[in-house]
């Protein structure tokens, strides 16, 4: 697994991917953190509250060839031959991906630590909003490593990838549209944006922690399925 | 040390193996011979757990590789037909890899190096392997498999893309792995399984079709009692001369190669000699022989008398006949 984690990482940086990924993602999260500064406050939630959109466009560029790239270039034959087992393999790619998003997430730390220069910042929402980012991150990361596994294209990954974020994105819209309010309402359940804005708010709420969680969970437990299946079919 | 036992893999409808057994013991490098399609690959992919067998077992040191896929895997290197190579990463910085991977315990930096100076890829250490040629990316794949030194090789045509020079070098090179690694190799050239293996098995669409050391199989399949005879005379009647020589199986015409001359293909039973009878025989009458030169079996050959010659398929005799 670490084997794994450690190649990945070296993978995202020889790579241009890992800079394009940490450049767009620090250029947004700049503009964000500016406005912020400019509207004289050290409320620093507004970059939180945007960063979910910008995630949608760059975490597939993160896990967009975190499978795919190694069916096709044939270096499963290696890692499926090798005394590891399917689980550690794919925590390790996921890790991967997840290790470079914390460095990129690692910036709105010194964000805060600037305002607090100015003030002292609200600490529990700042630490609850890195909080929820991060495992907002986990869940989508997961979606993206398990629709990687599904095709040996890269780009093919990345656009379902965004596609299926988009989506997620967009639920909210979609229940409201249907005027069966049970059905709404496990659609509503099912909403990304709104359990993250609870932790913009400041609301740590436990059911909102476990399920990007579980997201995160099922998605790995699932992509080690599909690479089992492969070796069945 | 390994172990093959009713070994089945169905793709819909089309079997790429079809019930094949076999034991490799300690020691020994097992040929895998076969034509492309054959399942040489299949098989070797079910062997190291890539892929699953739809029946039948695979036992690598009595584990089996679909229950204890780890600890069977942890006695195998595996080159695939196609080396399993991160192109962007260095030589070196991939067998760390490899080496991390597979949880090798010897002490990094000096195995990797002595499995680099066996293979005789030093010089390349520190090169990206996308820039490397064919045949350095080829010894990088067979460096991969020796990291952290199994007990059992899998070789899946282990020489493709190397220049002549490569391919002697390669050889000995598994010839000596040998002596302490239990091998498989996959090929099909002919002379290539020959010079290195002990035993040999042939498989033609995903049958097995012989089991045999390499010397039978080459006494048995090879050149001894197949001829091309060029004759000056007339045509029936050297043919019926030629006929009547004790040991002649067939002989048939292929046509006039000179203006008067004649050439045969002869087939002789199986161990008995034809030559002198023959040439006794053409100088009584005064046929003049022009060239006898014994024929090369072809893989091909080799199939068709081992699938259509013998009654029964999994013949360990080297059946031939």
């Amino acid at each position: 697994m670490f084997a794994i984690l450690k190649r990945e990482m070296q993978n995202y940086f020889t790579s241009p991917i890992g800079y394009i990924f940490l450049a767009v993602f620090y250029f947004f999260a700049g503009m964000f953190f500016s406005s912020v500064l400019y509207s004289n406050t050290t409320d620093i939630t507004y970059v939180f509250s945007s960063l979910f959109t910008v995630l949608i466009f760059i975490i597939p560029l993160l896990t967009m060839r975190s499978m795919s790239e190694d069916k096709k270039q044939k270096t499963d034959q290696l890692l499926l031959t090798s005394p590891l087992n399917l689980t550690g393999l794919v925590i390790g790619k996921f890790l991967a991906a997840f290790l470079m998003y914390c460095i990129a997430l690692a910036v709105t730390v010194v964000y805060a630590l600037i305002l607090a220069t100015f003030a002292a910042p609200e600490w529990t929402v700042v630490v609850g909003n890195i909080f929820g980012a991060l495992i907002l991150g986990a869940a989508l990361i997961s979606i993206g490593v398990f629709i990687s596994s599904l095709t040996e294209n890269q780009l093919i990954a990345a656009v379902g990838s965004f596609a299926v974020m988009m989506f997620i994105m967009m639920i909210d819209g979609f229940a409201s549209l249907i005027p069966v309010d049970f059905i709404s309402n496990i659609i509503l359940s099912l909403s990304f944006m709104s359990r993250y804005e609870d932790f913009v708010a400041g609301i740590l709420n436990i059911s909102n922690v476990l399920f990007f969680v579980s997201i995160a969970v099922v998605f790995i437990f699932l992509t080690v399925r599909v690479l089992e299946k492969r070796r069945w079919s | 040390m390994i172990e093959v036992t009713n070994l089945t893999k169905t793709y819909g409808n089309k079997r790429a193996v079809d019930n094949i057994s076999f034991v490799v013991n300690q020691g020994e490098i097992l040929g895998f011979l076969g034509p492309n399609g054959a399942g040489k690959s299949t098989t070797m992919n079910i062997l190291t757990g890539y892929i699953s067998s739809t029946s039948g077992s695979a036992k690598i040191d009595g584990k089996d590789i679909l229950e204890d896929p780890i600890a069977a895997k942890k006695h195998i290197g595996y080159l695939p037909e196609h080396p399993p190579l991160y192109l962007d990463m260095t030589v070196q910085e991939y067998l760390e890899f490899v080496y991390q991977l597979k949880k090798a315990r010897q002490p990094m930096k000096e195995h990797i190096d002595d499995i680099c100076r066996r293979i005789k890829i030093t010089n390349v250490q520190k090169r990206i392997i996308k820039n490397l040629s064919k045949g350095y990316q080829q010894r990088v794949g067979l460096a991969q498999a020796l990291i952290g030194n199994p007990e059992v090789l899998i070789l899946d045509e282990p020489t493709v893309g190397l220049d002549p020079k490569q391919i002697i070098e390669i050889r000995n090179l598994i010839k000596n792995l040998g002596k302490r690694h239990t091998i498989i190799l996959s090929s099909h050239i002919l002379p290539e399984v020959q010079a290195v293996c002990d035993r040999v098995i042939v498989i033609n669409k995903g049958k097995l079709v012989a089991d045999d050391t390499a010397e039978n199989l080459s006494r048995n399949l090879s050149d001894d009692f197949r001829y091309i005879a060029r004759v000056e005379g007339p045509e029936d009647e050297v043919q019926k001369l030629l006929s009547t020589i004790g040991g002649m199986k067939e002989v048939q015409s292929l046509g006039e190669k000179e203006s008067g001359v004649y050439e045969f293909s002869l087939e002789a039973e199986p161990g008995s000699d034809i030559r002198r009878e023959l040439f006794k025989r053409l100088a009584e009458r005064n046929y003049p022989l022009l060239g006898l030169k014994s024929t090369e079996l072809t893989l091909e050959d080799i199939f068709l008398q081992l699938t259509q010659d013998t009654g029964n398929p999994t013949s360990t005799d080297g059946g031939a006949q």
